[in-house]
């Protein structure tokens, strides 16, 4: 059975492939045609995968949307309707790209197809997989449980905005789900918003911000009880009650209505680039604070109604690494898998597995101790002839190295000297982590290289922090973490030995001189609050990066480096050797590692771009 | 062809009829909206809004 998925038209456009059951290939769209978050149809991510796989569309058994159109078009009807004469111009400014595209999902599918190859339009079957099911989907179907209560939590699908399910073999049966309006993932992303970040792509620098948060100020217990007597009703079992007086989504084109917050909290809505002040990162601690227990009680709730003993989560709220460590130290469940790509682009893979199992009734093989992801590394992969192909176009000065260990043991050398290594290797990742085939690498232990990567490689907000790779066997050594984290998606602290004291006064210090104040002997990936977002780097899905690892370990004792997506502010990661080169020769990188190839800055030609590269990447 | 029957398996498993009348007149709108792209029948649609 073959079946392609796809997820587009709103964001975080992706397509996956999946034979028998196996995932094939992975990608979002946006890392082929180099627009962040790209919601057009994933044309370039489809021919990938289908190149991935070997198929023509007329191989393909059946074509996987993530979401069902007509039902999120009633939802918008009667959400216009219950809201009325409220949001008119909302409703005027949508309806035309419902009547005109959406509402015929299936013809725009066909012509984009078309422009592909052409191919039998009778024969292909179109399936529409509800949107939430198609998260269910991709976090159980992808598990290495055969049974395991499911929770999915984002923005909202077609009605629903979060899940409980019961995953059991080769099915999926739905508990109990939360609805439109009321939704946590809508509740970040209006706090998003009111914060100066843009909605849909700034909610993980909003999580960044939080611990800025002073815990021994009054302001965060009061924005709690603010937040929970005016804006959120939390029940016991995780669900809540959007008090809509507060907010704009439902039929506005802003998340909330700024002056009622700005009466509510004591400060207006800060505008983007506007200087970060404490009390923005005390309402940011404050709504972390509310998300992490409603997911906490959402999680027992699904531990509660299924009895299971793993628990999979996926949709965007489940990116939420800091809530998913609190689900994981709470112990409510003996194992947790969280799906990588567990945003929008995750849906693609979702609907072709719900197709695959649920729809076509294929058995399901349960390895019981590896997922399905393959680490994740689902993406399109170089030879050493493309690369030094695509290098030389650049005229690159590049030298092979090898055998492989050689390259290991001088790239964890240069690592170790202070340097600023970008790390492409074999396939992309699948998902918005950067999991060492397309990252910038650089020494953990380093005082200044947080600083440094912020401001000078990656061009972005000097506050934001920065995670760590470390080798999984060795994870215990430096962090209160049980079991693993393959995919950057586990918050968890730094051990007790490892951290610094610190001044008396550390809490009330302004944002930046907290920030430099030493924290740890890995100053570098230990964030304002001791945590710190960690990849654990396991040698069978990929032995390279832990080579690496293991070569920085044998120089300097530690197993532990920076790992961050290769990419600068607004860019997506990088996906071919020629777009690794650029960012290198844009930034101030040190070296790059390409395949085998090493390249030094300083032996390279000078750069020269016709267009301002950075005007090119909108700021995210 | 396709949408109207997937329209109409759409109504029949949700039962919310009351949605249709709204539809329907959406679509014809949005019909007089692409047909309204052309210069024949454009002085007709200005009338109408």
């Amino acid at each position: 059975m073959k079946i392609l998925g796809i997820s587009a038209f709103y964001h975080d456009s992706a397509a996956a492939i999946l034979v028998d059951g196996k995932i094939i290939a992975a990608a979002q769209e946006e890392r082929f045609s180099r627009i962040k978050h790209d919601a057009a149809f994933p044309v370039n991510a489809v021919k990938f995968c289908l190149r991935q796989a070997g198929l023509s569309i007329d191989d393909i058994d059946a074509i996987a949307f993530y979401d069902k159109p007509l039902l999120k078009f009633e939802r918008l009807l009667e959400t216009y309707y219950g809201f009325a004469p409220k949001g008119l111009f909302s409703f005027i400014k949508s309806m035309p790209v419902w009547i005109k595209e959406k509402l015929f999902l299936k013809r725009i599918i066909r012509e984009e197809l078309e422009k592909i190859e052409s191919f039998d339009k009778q024969k292909i079957k179109f399936l529409f997989p509800e949107h939430h099911l198609s998260h269910s989907a991709s976090a159980f179907f992808s598990s290495p449980f055969e049974e395991a209560a499911i929770l999915t939590i984002d923005g909202v699908g077609e009605w629903t905005t979060a899940s409980i399910s019961r995953g059991k073999g080769n099915t999926i049966e739905l508990v109990k789900e939360l609805r439109f309006p009321h939704s946590v993932g809508l509740l970040y992303s209006a706090f998003t918003y009111f914060l100066g970040f843009k909605v849909n792509s700034g909610e993980y620098k909003l999580m960044g911000l939080a611990p800025y948060g002073n815990p021994d100020s009054p302001d965060i217990e009061k924005f709690v009880q603010q937040i929970k007597a005016h804006l959120v009703d939390i029940k016991e079992d995780g669900s809540i009650c959007l008090n809509q007086e507060y907010f704009n989504y439902a039929v506005g084109l802003r998340m909330a209505k700024d002056e009622r917050w700005k009466n509510l909290f004591g400060f207006p809505r800060r505008e983007e680039e506007e200087e970060l002040q404490q009390h923005h990162c005390n309402l940011g601690y404050a709504i972390q604070l509310v998300t992490e227990e409603i997911v906490l009680k959402m999680a027992k709730e699904a531990q509660r109604l299924t009895g299971c003993e793993n628990l999979c989560m996926a949709g965007g709220v489940a990116l939420n690494c800091v809530a998913n460590g609190k689900i994981e130290r709470a112990k409510l469940f003996k194992q947790l898998f969280i799906q990588p790509a567990s945003g929008d682009a995750g849906g693609a893979l979702g609907a072709a597995q719900a197709a695959n199992y649920i729809f076509f009734e294929q058995p399901r093989i349960v390895s019981n101790t590896e997922d399905d992801m393959l680490g994740s590394y689902l993406g399109p992969e170089f030879s050493d002839m493309d690369i030094a192909l695509d290098l030389k176009k650049q005229k690159a000065v590049i030298e092979k190295v090898e055998p492989f260990d050689v390259l290991a043991t001088k790239v964890a050398a240069l690592i170790a000297e202070g340097n600023v290594v970008g790390w492409f290797q074999g396939r992309m990742e699948f998902g918005p982590r950067a999991l060492g085939n397309r990252s910038i690498l650089g020494d953990a232990r380093n005082e200044e290289m947080q600083k440094k990567l912020n401001l000078k490689i990656k061009y972005r907000e000097g506050f934001r922090p920065f995670a760590p790779s470390v080798l999984a066997e060795d994870a215990k050594a430096y962090f209160d973490l049980d079991g693993s984290s393959p995919y950057m998606l586990l918050v968890a602290p730094i051990t007790q030995q490892r951290r610094k004291p610190l001044p008396e006064n550390y809490n009330s210090l302004p944002l930046f001189d907290r920030l430099y104040t030493p924290r740890s002997d890995l100053q570098s990936i230990t964030h304002i609050d001791f945590s710190a977002r960690i990849q654990t780097v396991h040698k069978a899905t990929n032995p390279r990066y832990y080579r690496l690892l293991e070569s920085f370990k044998q120089q300097t004792g530690c197993s532990v480096i920076v790992n961050t997506s290769f990419n600068v502010r607004g860019e997506p990661p990088v996906c071919t050797p020629t777009e690794a080169y650029a960012c290198f020769m844009r930034t101030e990188m040190d070296y790059l590692v390409v395949g085998d190839f090493l390249l030094d800055k300083k032996k390279q030609p000078v750069w020269s771009e016709k267009e301002n590269w950075q005007t090119t990447f909108a700021k995210d | 062809m396709d949408f109207l029957k997937d329209l109409w398996d759409f109504m029949k498993e949700r039962k919310k009829w009351w949605l249709l009348p709204i539809i329907i007149v959406l679509l014809l709108l949005g019909i007089l909206v692409v047909i309204g792209g052309s210069s024949a029948t454009a002085p007709f649609v200005y009338t109408l809004f």
